[in-house]
C-alpha cells in the first residue's frame, strides 16, 4: 500500500533522510523507532509534503500512485493524514468550522457531495464523545487554550471524522499522561481496518504497548537499519539503541 | 508657507477654484482663506508624514467599474449626493432624532478647511436628552465622480439620550472631504459605524471629531476599504469624567490602495477608560498607516488607556507603518499599547492544507480569522453581520 524507495530528504540544505527504504501493507501498524535526530520527524513531513522538506532521490509511492507532485492537500484528499506532534494554536479560526471545511474540501476532492450540516455535526458529536472530548471545546478557536492531552485527542478526533488511509502519526504519545495516552491509543485501535495503514512514528516503546505494531522498524541516519515484528520494540526498551546503531554505524 | 499662494500644484488649483465657483458664505470664505494659506500639507508635516497629501492627491475622474455600494443596514438613509442633502428624497427621521439649524464650527484641521472650503449647508441632528433614536441614523455620502466635495455633518445627543449612527462613504469621488461633529452628551450612549467605501479610484479625506461628556458610552466601528486615497480622523475629547470608550476597527487595503487611519484621544478627565483595536490587511502594493495618540492630561488620573494594531501584510510589495504616540502627564494612569506586523505563518498554513483545505482556501481562513473577531463584541447583530458580510467580500476577492 505504501512503498518509500531510496527516499533522500534535504532540509535547509542538510540531508536528513538519505536511502530510506519501507513497505507499509494494507491494514498493518508499522512503528518507526529511532533516537533523537534520527529523521523522524523529517520523514512524517515528506509524507505529508511539507514545504522545505526537499524531496531529493528516490518515491514515496501511495496506492501505487508517486505522491511526490502533490500538495499536502491533494495528498489528504488521496487520504494522507499526518497526527502532528506539535498541532499548532490557530487564533480566530473556529475548530467547528475548520473541521467542517477539512471534511467537505476533501469530499469535494474526490467528487463527492458536501456533508450537511446536522450530518456533520452528528459525526463529530459520536466522534468526540468517543474521544472524551467535551463539545464546548470545539467551539473554541483551533487548539487555542488546548492542553497537551487536549491537542492530541483532538488530531485523533480530526482523524476519526476524515476518514485517511494512510495514517503518519509523528510522536503522537509525547506530552501525554498514562490515562491521555490510553484514550488516544484506544481511539487509534479503533481506526484499525484492513484497508488503512499506520506509521506510527515513536522514540518510545510505550505507546507500542497500547498500539501493538505489525511490524517495527528502526530509523538512524536517514535510514531503516533494522525491521522485525513488536519483539523489537521491546529490545529496545531493554537494551537502547546502542546495539543496533553500533552494528549499523 | 505663503509660497503656497505663489506657486499651487494642480491639485491646489483646482481645489481653489472649485472653492471659488461656489457662493461666497463667510465660513466658506474663511476656510478658503486658510486653504490659501495653508495649501495641502507634505510629508514634512508630522501628522501627514504617512500620506503626502500634496503629492498624493488627484482628484481622479475615471470611475473604477460599478461604484456604489448597497446600504449596511436595513431602514431609509439620509442621502447626501456630492456632498449636497437631498432634500426632496428626505425620510422620515427615526423617532427620537430631530433637524436642527446647523451650527458650523471653524477649525485649523486640513480636513476641516478642505470640507469647509467645498460644503454647501450642512446637516444638522439631534436627540434630545433623554431620548432614543428608535432606528440606527443611516447617513449614506454617494459619490457621483462629478467633481470634489466637501460635507459637513454634525450630531448632538443630549443627556442620557441613546442612537447609533452609519455613516457609509460609497460611489466614485474625486475628492470627498468630510467632516463630521458629534456631541456625546453626559450620561448618553453613542455608537458610530462607519463603512468606508467608495470605489478604488476615489480620494476620500474624512474627520470624526468627538466631544464626550461625563459617564457616556462611545463606541466607534470604522471599515476601511482602501481607495486610492483614504485619510480618515477620528479624534475624541474625553472632556467628562468615567466615560468608556470602544473603537474598533479594519483597514483592507488592495493594489494601488491607501489608508491611513488616524486617531487621537484626548483625556483631559479622570477615569475614562478607552480601548482600540485596529487589524489590517495589505495586498499587492498597498500602503497603510496607521497614527494612534493618546494624551492624557495632568487631572485625568485614573485614565486606562489600550491601543492595539496588528497588520498581516499578504505580500512582498505591501506597506503598513503604525505609530502610536503617549503623552501622558498624569501619574496614576494605565496605558498601553502594542503593533504587530506579520505575515501568514507557514505552519499555520501548512497545518490546514494537510487536512486537506487548498491553499486560497486556507489562506482566505487564515485571513478572515485574524480580522473577523475585531467586531465579535459589536451588540447589534445586523451591524456584526454587515461588517463580516464586506470582510469576506473582500477576502474572496484578494486573498
Amino acid at each position: 500500500m505504501l512503498e518509500i524507495r531510496d527516499l533522500a530528504v534535504r532540509v535547509a540544505g542538510k540531508d536528513i533522510i538519505a536511502g530510506l527504504n519501507l513497505k507499509v501493507k494494507a491494514g498493518e501498524v508499522a512503528a518507526i523507532m529511532g533516537p533523537n535526530g534520527s529523521g523522524k520527524s523529517t520523514l512524517s513531513y515528506a509524507l505529508a509534503g511539507r514545504e522545505g522538506y526537499e524531496v531529493t532521490g528516490g518515491d514515496i509511492l501511495w496506492k501505487g500512485e508517486s505522491l511526490l507532485g502533490l500538495s499536502p492537500d491533494e495528498r489528504a484528499a488521496k487520504g494522507v493524514f499526518l497526527a502532528f506532534q506539535y498541532p499548532v494554536e490557530i487564533p480566530g479560526v473556529a475548530t467547528m468550522n475548520f473541521l467542517k471545511a477539512a471534511i467537505n474540501a476533501q469530499r469535494k476532492a474526490r467528487g463527492e457531495t458536501e456533508l450537511s450540516t446536522p450530518d456533520f455535526l452528528r459525526r463529530v458529536k459520536t466522534a468526540a464523545a468517543k474521544l472524551g472530548i467535551a463539545f464546548d471545546m470545539l467551539k473554541r478557536p483551533l487548539n487555542v487554550g488546548f492542553s497537551g492531552g487536549e491537542k492530541k485527542r483532538a488530531e485523533i478526533l480530526q482523524m476519526a471524522l476524515l476518514e485517511p488511509t494512510l495514517c503518519v502519526m509523528d510522536e503522537t504519545d509525547s506530552g501525554l499522561d498514562i490515562d491521555a495516552l490510553k484514550v488516544v491509543a484506544d481511539g487509534v485501535n479503533a481506526l484499525r481496518s484492513q484497508d488503512r495503514a499506520f506509521v506510527v512514528i515513536t522514540h518510545y516503546q510505550r505507546l507500542l504497548t497500547h498500539i501493538v505494531p505489525d511490524s517495527v522498524h528502526v530509523l538512524f541516519k536517514g535510514r531503516i537499519v533494522r525491521s522485525g515484528d513488536k519483539s523489537l520494540a521491546e529490545h529496545l526498551e531493554k537494551h537502547g539503541y546502542a546495539d543496533i546503531v553500533a552494528k549499523a554505524a | 508657507m505663503l509660497q503656497r499662494l505663489d506657486n499651487p500644484n494642480a491639485t491646489e488649483a483646482a481645489l481653489i477654484a472649485a472653492a471659488g465657483r461656489m457662493a461666497r458664505t463667510p465660513a466658506r470664505s474663511r476656510a478658503l482663506a486658510a486653504f490659501e494659506r495653508q495649501g495641502l500639507p507634505t510629508r514634512r508635516v508630522e501628522e501627514w508624514h504617512y500620506t503626502d497629501l500634496r503629492s498624493r492627491l488627484k482628484l481622479s475622474v475615471s470611475p473604477a467599474g460599478a461604484t456604489m455600494a448597497g446600504p449596511p443596514v436595513a431602514g431609509a438613509a439620509i442621502r447626501v449626493v456630492d456632498g449636497r442633502l437631498e432634500e426632496a428624497a428626505m425620510p422620515p427621521l427615526p423617532a427620537g432624532v430631530k433637524r436642527v439649524p446647523f451650527a458650523g464650527h471653524d477649525s485649523d484641521a486640513t480636513v476641516a478647511v478642505i470640507a469647509a472650503m467645498l460644503a454647501g449647508e450642512g446637516l444638522a441632528l439631534a436627540i434630545a436628552a433623554g431620548g432614543k433614536a428608535a432606528t440606527p441614523i443611516l447617513i449614506r455620502h454617494e459619490a457621483t465622480g462629478a467633481a470634489p466635495f466637501g460635507a459637513q455633518i454634525e450630531v448632538a445627543i443630549g443627556a442620557g439620550a441613546e442612537a447609533t449612527i452609519v455613516e457609509q462613504l460609497t460611489g466614485h469621488a474625486p475628492l470627498a472631504a468630510v467632516r463630521t461633529r458629534l456631541r456625546v452628551a453626559d450620561g448618553a450612549r453613542a455608537v458610530w459605524a462607519i463603512f468606508q467605501e467608495n470605489d478604488a479610484n476615489s480620494s476620500v479625506l474624512a474627520r470624526l471629531e468627538i466631544e464626550l461628556g461625563a459617564d457616556a458610552e462611545l463606541t466607534i466601528l470604522a471599515f476601511n476599504r482602501a481607495s486610492a486615497l483614504v485619510r480618515r480622523e477620528i479624534a475624541v475629547a474625553a472632556a467628562g469624567a468615567n466615560s468608556r470608550i470602544v473603537m474598533r476597527g479594519v483597514n483592507l487595503i488592495g493594489a494601488a490602495g491607501h489608508v491611513d487611519l488616524t486617531t487621537d484621544i484626548g483625556h483631559s478627565a479622570p477615569g475614562v477608560a478607552a480601548s482600540e483595536i485596529f487589524r489590517n490587511v495589505v495586498t499587492g502594493d498597498g500602503q497603510g498607516a496607521f497614527q494612534g495618540r493618546i494624551r492624557v492630561a495632568a487631572q485625568a488620573q485614573k485614565t486606562d488607556a489600550r491601543m492595539a494594531c496588528n497588520t498581516l501584510l499578504l505580500s512582498d510589495e505591501a506597506e503598513f507603518s503604525a505609530k502610536p504616540e503617549l503623552e501622558i502627564f498624569a501619574d496614576d494612569v494605565q496605558c498601553g499599547h502594542g503593533a504587530t506586523v506579520a505575515d501568514i505563518l507557514p505552519e499555520h498554513l501548512f497545518y490546514l492544507r494537510a487536512r486537506g483545505i487548498p491553499e486560497r482556501e486556507a489562506r482566505a481562513m487564515l485571513v478572515k480569522g485574524f480580522v473577523e473577531d475585531t467586531f465579535d463584541e459589536v451588540a447589534d447583530e445586523s451591524l456584526r453581520e454587515a461588517f463580516n458580510a464586506r470582510i469576506e467580500d473582500w477576502l474572496d476577492r484578494h486573498g
